[in-house]
């Protein structure tokens, strides 16, 4: 008699146990906000809907009229591997899912686990903002065009002056060089 | 015979010990600069060790000197002394490979902190090696002067080193008067006005981080960043050292400092050690990190890492 009691409070013990685990697991499962800007849409691209509404879904790969720039060097795919046929202002996951264009990370980490895996923990990628607070994230598509995603090459600033090129020289105040950062700033950066 | 050298001797009255106390106390009123007279100049040569200020006289040192920058810059200069946060030590990442040798963080530091534009000092330099080539042990051979058209390049990888912030630093060792010091969250700082240039600490330095003003520093007033630090990038004098501080200005208010912000490609990490959350410790737990010359005991707080 004894003995059941007893073990009936180790059951009960047992399922809140479990109860308070897999409550835990699924808080973990939920995936935390990421700050991102919102993607980078060549101008007047978006949403894709005001042509495609009234097209009809082409779903043999072939040479893109309109979208000439976009020659897939990717993966061995085509455009409905990543965006949605039924509604082209979203994207659509392996698994059926649709998300929008602002989580696009998803879809990425899809193929890309690992990347993804540092890239939520902010080692992949650029973060700005605090080190100890709020940090802004960008979408892997800031960096990487999805349809030819290598990250281009850029022109560097220049070399430091050697130090037999040294000399120390009378300059007016408008002779002093500029930093060659501002023109890039001034062009934009990447 | 005797007795008159004796009195001549009383006479003149001038030993050997009194002749060098005179000419100590001489040569050391010639050493004194007398011709300045402005009380700046005195109550800078007062100044009392950074660490051993009282709030009141720190106060009254930043308002000197910022009245002194005012002079010289015509600019209001905002003179922060931002205490180390307690419970942190700082840490660099840096991933090999995805820096693509831009150099845009090189520039970057030269603006956030007031560095020379002529004659140039630059706090961080890029190091270009071959892949498949030797190249830990021979870091003093490496290319840092290569100006394609294009980075990166095929066949080369890139390196760029500043002021690790070793947390047994030899700098600090050497400089005998104590400008150069490790502070509480790790950051070797140097006192600019306590630095006398002896370059002591640049020969002491495994990583050639550190740089001397050889000339007047000179930089275009619209470029001077007028938020500064104490420690970190006000603006220097002709005859002092200085470094990289991992942006002590931005970084003790919780900032990230300017290198990693510009970076294009995010190969730059930084964070706190002590927090198990950190960027920089996942790096650390994550990836096979190493640092530069770990043999020599300098315990650089900068990993090096290739992520994959």
């Amino acid at each position: 008699m004894i003995d059941i009691k007893k073990n009936r409070i180790i059951y009960i013990g047992l399922i809140i146990l479990l109860l308070v685990l897999s409550a835990n697991v699924t808080a973990d499962d939920e995936s935390p906000e990421f700050p991102v800007p919102p993607p980078p849409f060549s101008e007047g691209i978006f949403p894709c809907s005001e042509c495609h509404a009234d097209m009809e879904v082409n779903e043999t790969p072939r040479e893109l009229e309109f979208h000439e720039n976009i020659k897939l060097k990717h993966f061995d795919g085509w455009c409905f591997d990543c965006h949605n046929p039924t509604n082209r202002d979203t994207l659509r996951l392996a698994s059926g899912k649709v998300i929008s264009f602002k989580e696009s990370e998803f879809l990425c980490g899809q193929c890309h686990g690992t990347i993804f895996r540092d890239w939520k923990a902010g080692v992949h990628g650029k973060r700005t903002g605090m080190w100890n607070g709020k940090k802004e994230y960008r979408l892997c598509v800031h960096c990487h065009w999805p349809h030819e995603p290598r990250f281009k090459p850029i022109k560097p600033l220049p070399p430091p002056v050697r130090p037999e090129d040294i000399k120390y020289r009378k300059l007016q105040t408008d002779q002093i060089p500029e930093n060659p950062l501002n023109r890039i700033i001034k062009e934009g950066i990447r | 015979m005797a007795d008159k050298i004796n009195k001549g001797h009383n006479f003149k009255s001038l030993n050997r010990r009194k002749f060098l106390k005179g000419a100590a106390i001489g040569l050391m009123s010639m050493a004194l600069p007398l011709n300045k007279a402005n009380a700046s100049f005195w109550e800078a040569f007062f100044q009392k060790h950074f660490r051993e200020m009282t709030n009141d006289e720190l106060k009254a040192a930043i308002k000197r000197l910022e009245r002194e920058y005012k002079d010289k810059y015509k600019i209001d200069f905002d003179i922060k002394t931002t205490k180390p946060l307690p419970g942190v030590l700082f840490g660099y990442g840096l991933d090999i490979s995805r820096c693509i040798g831009c150099r845009r963080c090189v520039y970057a530091c030269v603006r956030e902190n007031n560095q020379s534009r002529d004659p140039q000092i630059h706090w961080i330099t890029v190091l270009r090696f071959k892949k498949g080539e030797k190249w830990v042990s021979n870091l003093e051979e490496a290319e840092k002067y290569y100006y394609p058209d294009r980075v990166p390049e095929e066949g080369y990888f890139y390196v760029p080193v500043q002021c690790q912030q070793c947390e047994n630093p030899p700098c600090v060792k050497v400089c005998p008067t104590q400008a150069t010091w490790k502070d509480r969250d790790g950051i070797v700082v140097i006192d600019y006005n306590w630095c006398i240039g002896c370059r002591y600490c640049m020969a002491a330095c495994p990583y050639g981080a550190r740089h001397f003003n050889w000339g007047e520093p000179r930089i275009r007033g619209e470029e001077l960043n007028r938020k500064v630090h104490y420690l970190g990038n006000r603006p220097r004098y002709r005859g002092v050292v200085e470094k990289c501080t991992f942006c002590i200005q931005r970084t003790r208010e919780g900032r990230y400092p300017a290198c990693v912000e510009i970076c294009p490609v995010g190969a730059r990490k930084f964070g706190n050690l002590l927090d198990p959350k950190s960027e920089i410790r996942y790096c650390i737990e994550k990836k096979r990190v190493f640092r530069l010359k770990e043999d020599l005991n300098t315990f650089p707080k900068f990993y090096y890492f290739f992520a994959t």
